[in-house]
C-alpha cells in the first residue's frame, strides 16, 4: 500500500546526511564510555588510591573538602578515608573489566554454540535449546548468586559466573540468525562451489551474524555491569580489597545519615555507564535491524 | 499546473460528477527528503461508472485512494494542494474525523492483501457486523443477521457456520470476498478497490472481478479500480486513467485507450504485455527505470524513458489535452501525441 | 490447542526437573563439608562421621540424588542448619511476603505502563513520546539496589515519611513495591508502545479506518487486542527478572521475604535453605511462565484453533 516510500527506497542514493544523524546516538555513548575508561585507568593512579590504606583523619569528609596534601576530594571521602572519586574510578575499572571479559567469554562461547546448533541442527540443537530452557528458568541474578556462593568470591569467579548466566542469549540470537541465513541463496551457492562445512559456517554465515551479535553485546554489557554491581552489593561479588561500585554503595548504606555521598554518587556513575550502553544498544539495533527486540 | 478537467471536454455531461478530484497534490516527508507522490491529479467519477486507474508501483495510484479516504499516514503524508469534491464538500479541506464519517457510508475501500487487511483476532461475523453496530447503532443480533446476508451475497458457501470463523480459516479468494462484503455493507455510492486481485491466483482474479461487476450492476454504485494489470480491469471498467510519477498521463474510454493509446507510456505498457494476436513476437519492455519521486526530471516526467523525446519534452510539463483526431473524452499529457502515435 | 497445552506442560515438567538437578549439582560443588559445618569445630572425628551417615552424605551420589528428588517432590528439603526447622517451613513463612510484593509490583507496573505506552504510541515521535521514551531508558539503566538506597535516604532518613526496614504495616510496602516495579514499568511501557506502533502499520488498522470507525474504536479494541498478545508473553518472562530483583530489593529494605532469606542463607552457609530457596523461586518462575503461555494460547485464536 505504501508503494511511494518503497519507490523512494529503491531509488535512494547513499546520502551522507542520513548517516550522520544516526551516528550521534552511537558516537555519544562511545565517547562517554571512552572517557570513563580513561578515568578508570588513570584516576586511581593519580590519586594514589590504595583500597587497603586507611586514613582516619580524612574519614567521611563531604565533597569539596581539601585534604592536607592540597588535593580536593571532589566527591568526598569514604569510611576509611580514601578519596571517593578515586575509589569510584577504581570500581569502574573493575566494572569495565568484568563487562568486557564476560562479553568476550559469554559472547564467544554462546555464539559458537549458536552457530553450530543452527547449522547442524538435529540432536545437538535440541539438546542445546533444552539446556537453554532450563537455564532461562533461573532469574539470572539468582543463578549468579548461587554459583558465586559455591565457587567463592573473586573477580575471576564473577566473570565465569556471569558468563555462564549470559551465554544463552548469544546462542539464541546467533542460532536464529543462522537459521534465517542457512537457506539463503548465497549460502547454497557457496555449497555448490564445493565449500566445506567449516568454511560455510565461519566465512559465509558468520559475517551475517556479526550485526545481531554487536547489538546484543552492547545491550548485554549494561546488564553485566549492573549484575556485577548487584552481586558486589550483596556481598557475593568483588571480594574485600577489590573496589567495586556495588560494594562501595553497600558500605555507604551504613552511613546514609552522616555521609550520604558514599552511596549516592557511585550510583550516579553506574547509571551513566549503563545508560550509555543502553543508548548505544538501541542505536545499533535501529541501525541494523529493528526486529531484534530482546525480550528481557 | 494547468490541468484541464476531463469533464469539461467530455462529450456527454450527465449531470455533476459524483467525485471530482482537481489538481490534487500530495507530498511525503521522508528521511531522504520530500517526495511528490501526487503532482496535480485530476479526474472525475460519475455515479454508476467504473474508472480504472492504472500504473506501476510508485505511480501514485494507491496514494490517490488514500488521499480521498483520509488514510494517508499522518506523520509522513499530507495533501498540499488541490481539492477532492464530493457532493460539493471539499474532502481535502475537511478535518480527518469528518472525512471518516463519509467512509463506508458513501465511499468505501477494498484493500490489496486480504490476509493482513482483516483483523486476525476477531471473528469475521464481528468484523462484518461492526459497520452496522458502530455506524448505524444496530443491535447485535440484527447486525449479525445483516452480516450473514452479506456473506451469502458475496458467495461464501456454508455462511451460517462460517460466520463464526476467523480470517485465517479462509482461503485468499474468500477473504477478498469478505473484504468486499465489508465494504458494501452500508451501501456506499463509490467503491474504491485498491489492487483487489493482485494477491490472488489468476482463476480467482476473474471470479472477484465478476463479483465486483455483479455488485455494481445490483447497487448502481460507482467504482474506482486501481491496478497495474491492464488486462484484469478490461472487462469491468468503462474509463481508464493511466498514472505515471504522480500525474495522470492519459485518460479516456477504455477500449479507445487500449486500441489507440495517445501517450508513449501507454503505448509502451501495451507493447510490453503479451497478447494472443502478437504470439511469436518479441516483447518490448519500456527502457529505463521507475522515476525517483524525490527528484523528478524537468519537463515531462517520462522523458528519460520516452522513445520520442525532444527538447520541449525536457523543458515543459505537458498538460492533459485532447489530441486532434482522438475521441472527445480521450486526453493525454504529451506534447507530441499526433506526431508520434497514429490514430488509425 | 490441546497439543500445544500438552507440549507446554511436558516442557515445564522437564524444566522443573532440570532446575532441581542443576541446584543439586551446584550445591554439591561446595568445597565445605556440611556435616562439619553443623557439628562445629569442636566435634570429634567420630561425631562428624556419625553425622555424615545420618545426613546420608556417605552414600554414592546417585543415591543421594534420587533421595533428593524423592524428598523434593514431597517438599522435604532438609533442615536449616541455623534454625533447626525444616527449610521449607522457613520458606513458607516468608514466601507470602514476597508474593505480595511481586503481585503488587506487577499490578502497579501494568496499571501505569499500558496507558503510558498507548499514549506514547499515539503521539509517536512528538514531544510526549520522546519524553516517555527517554525517561524509560533512564529508568531501565537505574541500578535497582542504588535507587532503593536513594529512596531509603530520601523518604526514610531525610523526610521520615516511611519506615526503613521490616514489615510493620502497609506503609512498609510502598518503597519496595515502587523500587521493584520501576524497571518493569520502563520495559512494559516501551513494549506496549512499540507493539502498538507495529500493529498500527498493519493492514487491518487501515481497514478499520476505512470503515469509518472512530479513532478510539480503532485503537481499542482493534489495535490493542492484537498488540497485547505478545506483551502477555513478555510479562511472564519479566516476572523472572522481578523475582531476581526481589532478592536485591528485600536486602536493601530488610523486607522479610524469600529474597532476604536467600541472601542470609548464603552468608550463614545454610545450604539446605539456599537450595530450597532457589528451587522454590525457579519453580515459581516456571509455573508463571507456563500459565502465561497457556493464557497466550487462549487469547490468540490462531493458536487456539490449531492442533
Amino acid at each position: 500500500m505504501s508503494s511511494v516510500p518503497t519507490a523512494i527506497e529503491a531509488a535512494k542514493p547513499s546520502l551522507p546526511r542520513a548517516r550522520m544523524r544516526l551516528s550521534w546516538r552511537i558516537l555519544g555513548p562511545l565517547l562517554v564510555i571512552g572517557v570513563l575508561a580513561l578515568g578508570a585507568t588513570f584516576v586511581p593512579m593519580l590519586y594514589g588510591y590504595d583500597p587497603l590504606h586507611t586514613d582516619l583523619l580524612m574519614r567521611l569528609k563531604p565533597p569539596g573538602t581539601i585534604a592536607p596534601n592540597g588535593m580536593m576530594a571532589v566527591f568526598g571521602t569514604d569510611e576509611v578515608g580514601s578519596d571517593l572519586f578515586a575509589e569510584m574510578m577504581a570500581g569502574t575499572r573493575v566494572s569495565l573489566i568484568v563487562g568486557v571479559c564476560t562479553l568476550v567469554l559469554a559472547g564467544g562461547i554462546g555464539s559458537l554454540l549458536g552457530l553450530l546448533a543452527g547449522y547442524y541442527g538435529d540432536w545437538f540443537d535440541t539438546a542445546l535449546m533444552r539446556i537453554a530452557d532450563i537455564q532461562l528458568a533461573f532469574p539470572s541474578i539468582l543463578l549468579a548468586i548461587l554459583l558465586v556462593s559455591v565457587l567463592g568470591q573473586g573477580i575471576l569467579n564473577v566473570i565465569i559466573v556471569l558468563s555462564i548466566a549470559n551465554w544463552v542469549i548469544f546462542a539464541r540470537v546467533v542460532r536464529s540468525q543462522v537459521l534465517t541465513l542457512k537457506n539463503r541463496e548465497y549460502v547454497q551457492a557457496a555449497r555448490t562451489l564445493g565449500a566445506g562445512d567449516l568454511h560455510i559456517i565461519f566465512r559465509t554465515i558468520l559475517p551475517g551474524c556479526i550485526a545481531p551479535m554487536l547489538v546484543i553485546a552492547s545491550v548485554e554489557f549494561g546488564y553485566v555491569v549492573l549484575a556485577e554491581a548487584s552481586l558486589s552489593f550483596l556481598g557475593v561479588g568483588a571480594p574485600f580489597g577489590t573496589p567495586s561500585l556495588g560494594s562501595t554503595i553497600a558500605t555507604g548504606t551504613q552511613y546514609l545519615a552522616t555521609a550520604w555521598w558514599i552511596s549516592t554518587i557511585p550510583g550516579l556513575l553506574l547509571l551513566v555507564l549503563v545508560l550509555a550502553t543502553g543508548v548505544l544498544g538501541d542505536a545499533l539495533r535501529d541501525h541494523f535491524d529493528p526486529s531484534l527486540r530482546s525480550a528481557r | 499546473m494547468n490541468q484541464i478537467r476531463v469533464s469539461e471536454k467530455g462529450s456527454v455531461a450527465m449531470g455533476a460528477p459524483l467525485l471530482s478530484v482537481q489538481n490534487l497534490q500530495v507530498e511525503f516527508r521522508t528521511a531522504a527528503g520530500v517526495a511528490r507522490a501526487l503532482d496535480g491529479v485530476s479526474f472525475d467519477v460519475r455515479a454508476g461508472e467504473t474508472l480504472a486507474v492504472l500504473g506501476e508501483s510508485g505511480s501514485g495510484k494507491s496514494v490517490t485512494a488514500q488521499a480521498i479516504m483520509a488514510l494517508l499516514p499522518r506523520a509522513i503524508g499530507s495533501i498540499v494542494g488541490g481539492s477532492i469534491l464530493y457532493h460539493g464538500i471539499d474532502l481535502a479541506q475537511r478535518p480527518i474525523h469528518e472525512v471518516r464519517k463519509l467512509c463506508a457510508t458513501d465511499i468505501a475501500m477494498v484493500f490489496q492483501d486480504p490476509l493482513s487487511s482483516l483483523n486476525p483476532v476477531f471473528r469475521i461475523g464481528y468484523q462484518l457486523a461492526e459497520p452496522f453496530r458502530r455506524r448505524l447503532g444496530m443491535g447485535k443480533k440484527q447486525a449479525w443477521a445483516k452480516a450473514l446476508e452479506l456473506l451469502k451475497r458475496v458467495g461464501i458457501p456454508d455462511a451460517e457456520t462460517r460466520i463464526s470463523d476467523f480470517p485465517h480459516q479462509f482461503s485468499g479468494g474468500q477473504r477478498q470476498r469478505i473484504m468486499i462484503a465489508m465494504a458494501i455493507a452500508l451501501e456506499p455510492k463509490l467503491l474504491i478497490a485498491d489492487e483487489p486481485t493482485t494477491a490472488l491466483d489468476a482463476t480467482v482474479q476473474k471470479q472477484i472481478m465478476t463479483l465486483l461487476a455483479d455488485l455494481q450492476a445490483e447497487t448502481g454504485m460507482a467504482m474506482i479500480l486501481i491496478s497495474h494489470d491492464l488486462g484484469v480491469v478490461a472487462q469491468v471498467a468503462e474509463r481508464v486513467a493511466i498514472m505515471y510519477a504522480g500525474r495522470i498521463v492519459e485518460s479516456g474510454p477504455i477500449r479507445d485507450t487500449y486500441d489507440y493509446p495517445a501517450h508513449p507510456y501507454t503505448r509502451g505498457l501495451l507493447d510490453s504485455i503479451p497478447n494472443a494476436a502478437g504470439m511469436g513476437r518479441q516483447l518490448t519492455p519500456i527502457t529505463g527505470s521507475p522515476p525517483n519521486l524525490l527528484s523528478l526530471p524537468k519537463g515531462c516526467a517520462f522523458n528519460p524513458r520516452c522513445p520520442s523525446v525532444n527538447d520541449l519534452c525536457r523543458a515543459q510539463v505537458p498538460s492533459l489535452r485532447q489530441p486532434e483526431g482522438w475521441a472527445a473524452s480521450h486526453s493525454a499529457a504529451c506534447h507530441r501525441t499526433g506526431e508520434v502515435l497514429a490514430h488509425a | 490447542m490441546l497439543g500445544y497445552i500438552v507440549r507446554r506442560l511436558l516442557l515445564a515438567l522437564f524444566v522443573l526437573w532440570g532446575v532441581a538437578t542443576v541446584v543439586f549439582v551446584i550445591v554439591r560443588m561446595v568445597p565445605a563439608d556440611p556435616a562439619l559445618l553443623i557439628a562445629g569445630q569442636t566435634a570429634t572425628a567420630e561425631q562428624v562421621a556419625q553425622l555424615r551417615a545420618q545426613m546420608g552424605l556417605d552414600q554414592p551420589w546417585i543415591v543421594q540424588y534420587l533421595e533428593y528428588l524423592q524428598k523434593a517432590l514431597a517438599g522435604d528439603f532438609g533442615y536449616s542448619y541455623t534454625h533447626s526447622v525444616p527449610a521449607l517451613q522457613l520458606i513458607g513463612q516468608v514466601l507470602p511476603n514476597t508474593a505480595l510484593l511481586a503481585l503488587l509490583a506487577c499490578a502497579v507496573a501494568i496499571v501505569v505502563s499500558i496507558p503510558l505506552g498507548v499514549w506514547a504510541a499515539l503521539r509517536v515521535n512528538r514531544l510526549g513520546d520522546r519524553v516517555i521514551t527517554t525517561v524509560s531508558l533512564i529508568i531501565q539503566a537505574l541500578p535497582g539496589f542504588w535507587i532503593g538506597v536513594v529512596m531509603l535516604l530520601v523518604f526514610s532518613r531525610m523526610l521520615k515519611w516511611l519506615p526503613s526496614a521490616g514489615l510493620v504495616g502497609p506503609q512498609s510496602l510502598i518503597l519496595p513495591t515502587l523500587v521493584l516495579a520501576l524497571p518493569f514499568i520502563a520495559i512494559l511501557t516501551r513494549l506496549t508502545r512499540s507493539g502498538l506502533i507495529e500493529v498500527n502499520s498493519e493492514g487491518y488498522i487501515n481497514t478499520a479506518r476505512a470503515k469509518g470507525l472512530r479513532e478510539v474504536t480503532v485503537v481499542f479494541p482493534h489495535a490493542m487486542r492484537n498488540a497485547l498478545i505478545p506483551i502477555v508473553t513478555v510479562v511472564g518472562l519479566q516476572f523472572g527478572t522481578l523475582l531476581g530483583g526481589a532478592v536485591v530489593t528485600e536486602t536493601v529494605f530488610s523486607y522479610p521475604g524469600i529474597g532476604k532469606l536467600l541472601v542470609s542463607s548464603i552468608q550463614l552457609r545454610d545450604y539446605n535453605v539456599l537450595q530450597a530457596c532457589v528451587v522454590v523461586i525457579a519453580a515459581a518462575f516456571v509455573i508463571v511462565n507456563l500459565l502465561v503461555d497457556l493464557l497466550y494460547a487462549f487469547i490468540d485464536p490462531r493458536v487456539r484453533l490449531s492442533k
